[in-house]
């Protein structure tokens, strides 16, 4: 939780009473954490402590909790979500070291007709040829399986640009050194740039599972079958629990599927932050 | 008229070449027209002259002609770039790679293919190949599920616009005009001149007309077309509001927070979170506070002020406003991380000296620490404007479904809705086209801007 000291050295030193400034956090503390503490309060309760209004933690947690991770089988979406979220942060990771690779320590011709390929990819996000790309992949048969909801992400500009920029940072040395080592282009990557580059790796790390595991239009489209949904989608199907709508088991839902994006947040703060400090520097 | 079109593309060709000198030699221009037609022409050759068949409209006459002017104008923006590039003009492309100096490994040439060929296949398969697909199956009459299709040529397109094709071509055009004209009067008057102030704020409401502009072009619906005005409307108002609200709102707090107080750390780690929330969650969380007959948001106004709220999903500006809410809530977050680092960089002396000259805080925020925070603050308008046209899908699927009446189906929830839900792809995908059009606008508005507009003084 230390991370976000980073940088706050002596900087806007509050001068005389802090006690406003207490004030005025707590009140924004509280009002970002209301959404949350309140789906708190509801996951414990029954629909009709729910409409009785009752402030007080409820009696249906244990079975919230049963509604959702046994019967809606909500345990296994989580597990397709990691999957997917592992796949896509892991590919991504290896395909953009490759890539800033090839950008930064290799010269061949129509190097910059490449880069302007890979750059103009930057403003084509996928949510804008959604159903091109929903009729391209059925094509290929690979509705309600992994590599459709995987594949189509594990390259990206960013992630490419992202390793370029801090290879591009580091000293020539290191490459020459390696050189009269006998290095080739892989062990130099593996025992030398990828050792320098945790802070970038950790950061892209943490947007890439977050972005990932929080995806919601391309799974509901491409995925049908509910043994093979993610999490975001599988919300959906506790809309109407038993013919009526139950919150309890909604909000609990939600709950819980939020949980590994924000622990891979808070545990990975640290190289988050001075990795993103490096990404911002360009 | 495909003549026509083909001579003004000619035209369009020398125009666009000899507003620089080093374009005007025999050869280049000679080239350039002649690329500048290739390009026009092959828009009839692939897809045939079909935008000026005897049936079509004169909307349609139009847009093709558009079309084909689009697709020189790209051939000859590349063509410069060569021209650039052949007489060395253009900035060292090594530096621009992030090449290092000393040359890198002598292997064969193929190994960076093998490192590249990855990445290049995933962009090419996922990205390249169905961004063309966008644009094709924008011109079909496509259904979900079904394996044929029939060209329909532009139909997709104009039937979201107004019928009539003068006022069609008039009001881009004017807008346009207004925008060069007013930075064309900015330049010419000196700073600190009241024309100049006055030459400021024509040129900051020209951009405005652009999107007047396009308001009075979409079709408002009737004749048969189909009503993309109020789609819209409903875009620009959630998206300007989520973005207002989340920034504003992220500024604020962390101008609060990255003080130097005691518990400073445990308050960032609180205030951040919502960043690992997914739209999906911030919707659920939202539907349950306005829930109409559980909610606590329905419960609170009666009990405290005795207000009978209504359904919030019956009423525009209500669903609207809950939207806006709940997106700009989950973006805060992301925007307090950055807004935090930001104001690291403020430069501390000058915050001092102003103190010292007894600049009042509110003073001291806008002289100095607002300019110094430019480049993050255009940063993050570029990233909560994406967020805000695609990520807000899943908050609007879960709080109102678009409801009421297509109140709050923003483009991309119109996209799906006529794509998927009602099957009809083509149509679907013209309205991709659309919205691609605003990403390509906003993106290369960033590549103009960075490093223009924004202040870099200071912030180093």
């Amino acid at each position: 939780m230390a991370g976000l000291q980073v940088g706050v050295q002596k900087k806007g030193i509050v001068r005389g009473r802090q006690w406003p400034f207490h004030l005025a956090l707590s009140a924004s503390v509280l009002v970002i954490a209301f959404p949350l503490l309140y789906a708190t309060l509801i996951a414990t309760q029954t629909n009709a402590e729910i409409f009785s209004f009752k402030f007080t933690p409820g009696s249906a947690l244990a079975s919230n909790f049963d509604d959702v991770w046994v019967k809606r089988e909500f345990s296994r979406a989580m597990w397709n979500s990691l999957q997917q979220s592992l796949w896509v942060t892991v590919g991504k990771t290896v395909l953009s070291l490759l890539a800033g690779l090839a950008f930064v320590y290799f010269k061949f011709r129509a190097k910059w007709l490449v880069f302007f390929f890979v750059l103009v990819t930057l403003m084509m996000p996928t949510e804008v040829m959604i159903l091109a790309m929903f009729r391209l992949v059925s094509g290929f048969g690979w509705q309600d399986t992994m590599a459709s909801i995987t594949l189509p992400f594990i390259a990206s500009a960013t992630g490419a640009f992202l390793f370029r920029q801090h290879f591009a940072n580091m000293p020539v040395e290191l490459l020459e050194a390696s050189q009269i080592d006998g290095a080739t282009p892989f062990t130099f990557l593996t025992r030398v740039l990828i050792p320098l580059s945790w802070n970038i790796i950790g950061a892209l790390f943490v947007i890439q599972f977050v972005y990932t595991w929080n995806m919601f239009l391309w799974p509901s489209l491409i995925i049908r079958d509910d043994s093979a949904q993610v999490v975001q989608v599988a919300m959906q199907t506790l809309l109407n629990f038993g013919g009526a709508l139950t919150f309890g088991p909604l909000m609990l839902a939600a709950i819980i599927a939020s949980i590994p994006p924000a622990l891979v947040f808070v545990l990975m703060q640290k190289p988050f932050m001075s990795g993103f400090v490096t990404a911002q520097d360009k | 008229m495909l003549i026509a079109a083909l001579v003004t593309a000619a035209l369009f060709g020398v125009v666009f070449l000899t507003r620089e000198p080093r374009y005007r030699t025999p050869r280049r221009l000679g080239i350039g027209t002649t690329v500048s037609v290739a390009a026009a022409a092959a828009v009839p050759g692939t897809m045939g002259p079909c935008g000026f068949a005897d049936e079509s409209t004169p909307v349609d006459h139009v847009l093709f002609f558009a079309l084909m002017l689009t697709s020189s104008w790209i051939a000859l923006i590349v063509t410069r770039a060569i021209f650039d590039r052949s007489d060395g003009a253009s900035p060292d492309t090594s530096a621009m790679t992030g090449e290092i100096r000393s040359g890198g490994f002598r292997t064969k040439p193929w190994v960076p293919w093998l490192l590249l060929s990855p990445t290049l296949v995933i962009l090419i398969v996922f990205l390249y190949t169905p961004a063309v697909q966008t644009f094709t199956l924008g011109t079909k009459l496509a259904r979900l599920g079904a394996p044929n299709s029939i060209d329909v040529c532009l139909s997709n397109f104009s039937e979201l616009l107004i019928v009539d094709p003068v006022r069609l071509v008039a009001y881009p055009l004017v807008a346009v005009a207004a925008v060069y004209a007013t930075s064309w009067w900015r330049r010419a008057t000196s700073k600190e001149t009241w024309s100049h102030r006055l030459a400021e704020v024509a040129s900051t409401l020209s951009v405005l007309g652009i999107f007047v502009a396009l308001w009075a072009i979409f079709s408002p619906g009737g004749d048969g077309q189909v009503a993309y005005r109020p789609v819209y409307v409903t875009t620009l108002i959630i998206t300007i509001g989520t973005v207002a609200t989340g920034m504003i709102g992220g500024l604020a707090i962390a101008y609060l927070a990255f003080r130097n107080i005691r518990g400073g750390g445990v308050y960032r780690t609180l205030l951040i979170w919502p960043y690992a929330i997914s739209p999906t969650v911030a919707g659920i969380l939202f539907f349950m506070i306005f829930d109409p007959t559980a909610g606590i948001f329905q419960y609170l106004a009666e009990v405290w002020f005795g207000v009978d709220v209504p359904n919030y999903r019956e009423s525009a500006i209500l669903a609207q406003a809950a939207i806006i809410l709940a997106s700009g809530w989950k973006i805060l977050g992301y925007n307090i991380l950055f807004y935090l680092a930001g104001l690291q960089t403020v430069p501390t002396s000058q915050v001092e000296a102003a103190v010292i000259d007894g600049a009042s805080a509110w003073q001291r925020f806008t002289k100095i620490v607002l300019p110094s925070l430019s480049p993050i603050t255009f940063f993050l308008l570029v990233t909560n404007l994406t967020y805000a046209f695609f990520e807000i899908y899943a908050t609007i699927d879960f709080m109102t479904k678009g409801a009421p009446a297509g109140k709050t189906s923003v483009a991309i929830y119109e996209i799906i809705r006529v794509g998927v839900n009602n099957g009809d792809l083509g149509r679907g995908a013209a309205q991709s086209v659309l919205l691609f059009v605003a990403v390509i606008g906003v993106t290369l508005w960033q590549f103009r801007t960075s490093g223009e507009r924004v202040t870099y003084g200071g912030a180093t």
